[in-house]
């Protein structure tokens, strides 16, 4: 275990609050939309393929390389550096979520993944499954990749390079990577969602505006 | 020149494109934050210029996505060869993508399989011109798949017209919302044959966000477009707010009596380009 302890601080007029995985059901739980996270140790990188693979390994019952349990799985595929044995990650931003959002969900329901960040956020289909799930969704700014790279600890494993570097798993221990935005929660907040009812009566205002309704 | 010196050239031009953001569009996103009324949306507008800062100290790719190549290239044939000068080009990008390193991202469409140095049938595009003056231009533009994703061509019928080019570029920037990791610069491309309107709106993305279109029509088509986008409040990354593009950019070409065809390439607030010129004989 890493030495940090979950905690509150406030900064900016914001709440500032640094977690540590594995993730319990009350870290989560206390997250609200609209707050910012830090995170600190072990999470795991996977996108398009990498979920396919997991999802079919535990469909025929098979173990994955990595327990999930209380883990963040970030959609993203890095450009990473093999240097002898080991591996430098140089620059990891989000990928979009909704490409694979089925996938990322329904991998929290079957093991206990606790948080996904990516950039785009989800379905309020996919949010509900996720919720259920007790597992929020963070958001980070996409192409912002050299800043999460410089939290990164350790490349502790890499799995599957034969799906390519960007579609590989790859396991990671970092340290205060961020700001995430809590973008949907277990209350039932959803930015995402709240962001598209405000854009559709602004869609309906330009259209009447401009008389664009056919 | 030899053509040696031509592929480090190259190369370097790749790592800078990479690594770093235009003059113009670096204060184009530092406008955005000001300009920004959301506070989320400000934000992602801050976290963005410090990662820009942080890529270019670093030299380091600024978007893990490094994207498929584009080059443009404007070359005196009888000064340079293009099949040798497309060589060079090609070798100048395995070469990046080894040493910067880029991430491999050329895949075989159906079987997904990786080729490993971002080279593969009809990849990169090269996009030619030609002059007289003795002179070779090259362009470099990567372009990452969010933004390419949600590209567009609508055959419109024409009597759609002007309204029915402003609800296709508002409707899409609406259904793209945060995908493509805007604020965005848009590229619109009215008229031609399908595959020239897409060339088109992709030619439009290339002009420098300081540089305003020439033609005073499509300048405040142009205005207009981007007041509506932005007056969507789809905002940075999609997350609410005031700034959802940083420019709208229209080119057109002459099309057939019974077409209207426009397309729209959407350009993430990443967006690369870098071009040099270099003149004599390689």
């Amino acid at each position: 275990m890493l030495g940090y302890a979950s905690s509150n601080v406030k900064g900016g007029g914001l709440a500032l609050k640094l977690l540590c995985t594995p993730l319990s059901e009350g870290d989560v739980e206390t997250l609200k939309a609209g707050d910012y996270v830090w995170l600190s140790g072990l999470i795991v990188v996977a996108r398009d393929q990498a979920h396919a693979r997991m999802l079919s390994l535990l469909d025929e019952g098979k173990p994955l390389p990595v327990n999930l349990k209380g883990l963040v799985v970030y959609h993203a595929g890095p450009i990473a550096l093999r240097e002898g044995e080991s591996w430098r990650v140089l620059s990891i931003g989000p990928t979009t979520s909704s490409r694979f959002e089925k996938q990322a969900v329904n991998l929290a329901a079957k093991t206990g993944v606790k948080m996904l960040v990516g950039k785009g956020g989800l379905s309020p289909r996919s949010a509900e499954v996720l919720r259920k799930a007790k597992a929020v969704y963070c958001a980070y700014p996409g192409g912002v990749g050299v800043l999460p790279a410089k939290s990164i600890v350790e490349v502790v494993e890499v799995h599957w390079l034969d799906l390519g570097v960007p579609e590989a798993l790859w396991i990671l221990k970092v340290e205060k990577l961020g700001p995430l935005l809590v973008a949907i929660d277990l209350h039932g907040g959803d930015l995402y969602r709240d962001v598209a009812s405000k854009v559709k009566s602004n869609l309906e205002k330009i259209n009447d505006e401009l008389g664009l309704n056919f | 020149m030899s053509l040696d010196r031509l592929e480090d050239l190259a190369y370097l031009l790749i790592k800078k494109s990479v690594t770093t953001l235009p003059d113009d569009v670096k204060l184009s996103l530092r406008k955005a934050l000001s300009s920004e009324k959301s506070e989320v949306g400000r934000k992602q507008l801050e976290t963005i210029l410090l990662n820009i800062e942080l890529a270019e100290a670093e030299e380091l790719p600024l978007c893990q996505d490094t994207g498929l190549f584009s080059f443009y290239i404007d070359l005196d044939p009888r000064v340079y060869d293009p099949l040798k000068v497309k060589k060079v080009l090609v070798e100048a990008l395995r070469r990046a993508t080894i040493e910067i390193p880029l991430r491999p991202n050329a895949v075989h469409p159906l079987t997904r399989e990786n080729s490993g140095d971002n080279v593969g049938l009809g990849i990169p595009y090269f996009e030619w011109t030609f002059n007289r003056e003795g002179y070779l231009e090259l362009t470099v533009a990567p372009k990452g798949a969010g933004s390419e994703n949600m590209t567009k061509l609508a055959m419109l019928p024409p009597h759609a017209g002007l309204k029915g080019i402003i609800k296709f570029v508002v409707d899409s920037v609406v259904q793209a919302g945060g995908a493509p990791c805007p604020p965005t610069v848009l590229g619109v491309g009215v008229g031609g044959l399908a595959e020239e309107a897409l060339k088109l709106a992709k030619q439009a993305l290339l002009r420098p966000l300081s540089q305003p279109n020439p033609d005073p029509e499509l300048r405040r088509l142009e205005a207009l477009l981007l007041e509506k986008v932005n007056e969507t409040g789809v905002g940075p990354m999609g997350l609410g707010g005031s700034v959802t593009a940083l420019a709208v950019h229209v080119n057109y070409a002459h099309t057939h009596t019974a077409s209207l065809p426009v397309a729209l390439a959407f350009q993430c607030w990443a967006t690369r380009r870098a071009t040099l010129r270099v003149e004599g004989s390689p």
